[in-house]
């Protein structure tokens, strides 16, 4: 998994959590979102990664972390545990998108979703010269991404519509990590959205 | 199994110690065991705020030799040398480090082979069972006798996970750390079921003369062979076990004996295994560790909820398992990590890829050692 140091959408994500909220961190890496929301929120919880390396980088981090495939869903985890559910960057790699989506507003009574959207313009040009995008969030190979879901702004909308998922809130950024304030579905590199149950 | 260890990094030698301890001891059977001994060893020392210090609990066969060696016996090399030493994950140049024999054990501590001192002979079959709880409460008695008021860290292995499971429950606020290894927060049909074989093996054996075998100066040798057998079967997975031996027989050409000698290497391997055990391992140790396997259900009191049971639990847990361990398999811990997380305890899981089964916790696998390594790094002291 490409695990930058320098993520604003970790801000975004800090901004919507409030102090001593319980928080589920979906694909934690090596908890560095986690380990941010504990000393600036004072935050409890857990994160969850399949990987070898982020398991054990989490661990070093000191924190909580279960070594989990998330399309086997989040069956350890009880209904309502947690005040947001954060699945930041992975929802791209889920096969089971409705599922993961329904069983994180089980656990949560909200969820933050971040994933890089397939409609910025420069992923628009380069299918349209003939090329799969690669990009600053989107830097994988077309043999070697871990992706398996390519969506948009605008179909991740409809889907959460279908699903009876509201959208609270959402943040869009650029590549450089700036907000986008107007045509975000054009402009925006990475979408961070808030969501509950409809 | 060989355990694949470098001279560098050991305790180097070591010498058993032993404990006795005046105040009976009641059983969960309501027996009460008047006095008894404990043989321990340690490595590393214990700090002046007697914070740093680590109980490393035995599963089935085990004992309190968990690392180094015996002066002059270069063989002696502990069950669990590759995790102790300085430098490896129980590292001795931090922690205080202490393995203990159990009760009902045949290597020191007061057991079936031991003397009863009530009737002047050895106990044999009038050894009382002991369960997990029973055990927690005779290692507390070892941390009173080194003034440990808590311990950093109790962490075992198989049987040894389900101890260190036991003290979170039993005695919260004296465990800080417990680290609960291809584990199982209960016996399946099928465990019991193995175990059972395994007994019935020894019971039958005619020289085990109801327990009493050492009165007839003999001991249940086939029985306690054909347990271990079984037990080493369940101990490996299919694949290594393939792997390791496949169908490759002692005979080089390849011709079949049609006869019940040894033909094929796994025979082989495990009839060795089994003469190997037979030979040092006490019949009524190996009946009564069985059956302290079978009861361990701390749901059982709680309506089998377990997280109910883990409720009082005050420790930081990290829970691992092995991919190809179908003795006690991944989704066995995940019991346990799920009710820890039902009651919102500090738990971390890892499910370490590995070949070799069960007894992987026992082996120094570069990753699962470094998951131990980077939890353990973190205690504060």
């Amino acid at each position: 998994m490409n695990w930058q140091l320098d993520r604003p959408d970790f801000e975004v994500i800090a901004g919507w959590v409030q102090p001593g909220e319980r928080v589920l961190d979906l694909g934690c890496g090596d908890g560095a979102l986690l380990k941010l929301l504990i000393e600036t929120r004072g935050v409890r919880g857990y994160g969850v990664d399949i990987d070898d390396a982020n398991v054990l980088a989490a661990i070093a981090n000191g924190i909580n972390v279960i070594q989990s495939n998330l399309d086997a869903g989040l069956a350890g985890f009880v209904d309502g545990a947690f005040d947001h559910v954060v699945l930041s960057r992975t929802l791209q790699t889920i096969r089971h998108t409705q599922d993961i989506l329904d069983a994180m507003l089980r656990v949560g009574r909200e969820a933050v979703v971040s994933f890089p959207n397939f409609g910025y313009w420069k992923n628009r040009a380069a299918v349209l010269s003939g090329r799969m995008p690669v990009s600053e969030d989107l830097p994988y190979q077309w043999f070697d991404t871990p992706n398996v879901r390519f969506f948009t702004m605008l179909d991740f909308e409809a889907l959460c519509a279908d699903m009876n998922i509201l959208v609270r809130e959402r943040q869009v950024l650029d590549e450089q990590g700036q907000l986008v304030t107007e045509e975000h579905n054009f402009l925006g590199s990475l979408a961070v959205y808030r969501i509950t149950r409809g | 199994m060989d355990l694949d260890n470098k001279k560098t990094g050991s305790v180097g030698i070591v010498e058993a110690q032993r404990a006795h301890f005046d105040t009976p001891l009641e059983l969960r059977s309501g027996a009460v065991v008047p006095a008894f001994d404990l043989v321990y060893e340690t490595y590393g020392t214990l700090n002046a705020a007697k914070s740093n210090a680590i109980l490393v609990c035995h599963a089935l066969s085990g004992h309190h030799h968990v690392a180094g060696l015996y002066a002059g016996q270069p063989k002696s090399l502990g069950w669990w040398d590759n995790i102790v030493g300085p430098g490896r994950p129980l590292d001795t140049d931090r922690f205080f480090i202490v393995g203990v024999n159990n009760l009902g054990g045949c290597h020191g501590s007061s057991g079936p082979c031991s003397l009863n001192p009530i009737s002047g002979q050895l106990w044999g079959a009038d050894f009382p069972m002991v369960t997990v709880p029973d055990w927690v409460k005779a290692q507390a008695r070892l941390a009173d006798h080194f003034g440990i008021d808590s311990w950093a860290v109790v962490i075992g292995g198989s049987l040894g996970g389900m101890q260190a499971l036991q003290w979170s429950i039993d005695l919260p606020q004296r465990v800080r750390h417990a680290l609960v290894i291809a584990a199982a927060p209960k016996l399946t049909a099928q465990n019991i079921a193995f175990n059972d074989v395994a007994r019935q093996a020894i019971l039958t054996d005619p020289d085990f003369h109801g327990g009493h075998f050492y009165q007839h100066h003999t001991a249940p040798r086939r029985g306690l062979r054909l347990a271990r057998m079984l037990g080493h079967i369940t101990y490996l997975s299919d694949d290594q076990m393939g792997e390791k031996f496949g169908r490759v027989m002692r005979n080089d050409s390849g011709d079949y004996n049609f006869g019940y000698e040894v033909e094929f290497e796994i025979e082989s391997y495990l009839r060795a295994q089994g003469d190997k055990f037979a030979g040092f391992f006490d019949a009524n140790t190996y009946l009564l560790m069985t059956k302290a396997l079978d009861y361990f259900d701390p749901a059982q009191a709680y309506d089998d909820d377990l997280a109910a049971a883990l409720k009082p639990a005050q420790a930081g847990f990290l829970v691992v398992s092995f991919t190809t361990d179908w003795r006690f398999a991944p989704s066995r811990s995940r019991e346990i990590v799920n009710a820890l997380l039902k009651n919102d305890q500090n738990v971390s899981y890892a499910e370490v890829t590995s070949n070799y089964g069960h007894d992987s916790f026992l082996l120094a696998i570069p990753h699962y050692h470094a998951i131990l390594s980077a939890y353990l790094e973190r205690i504060r002291l």
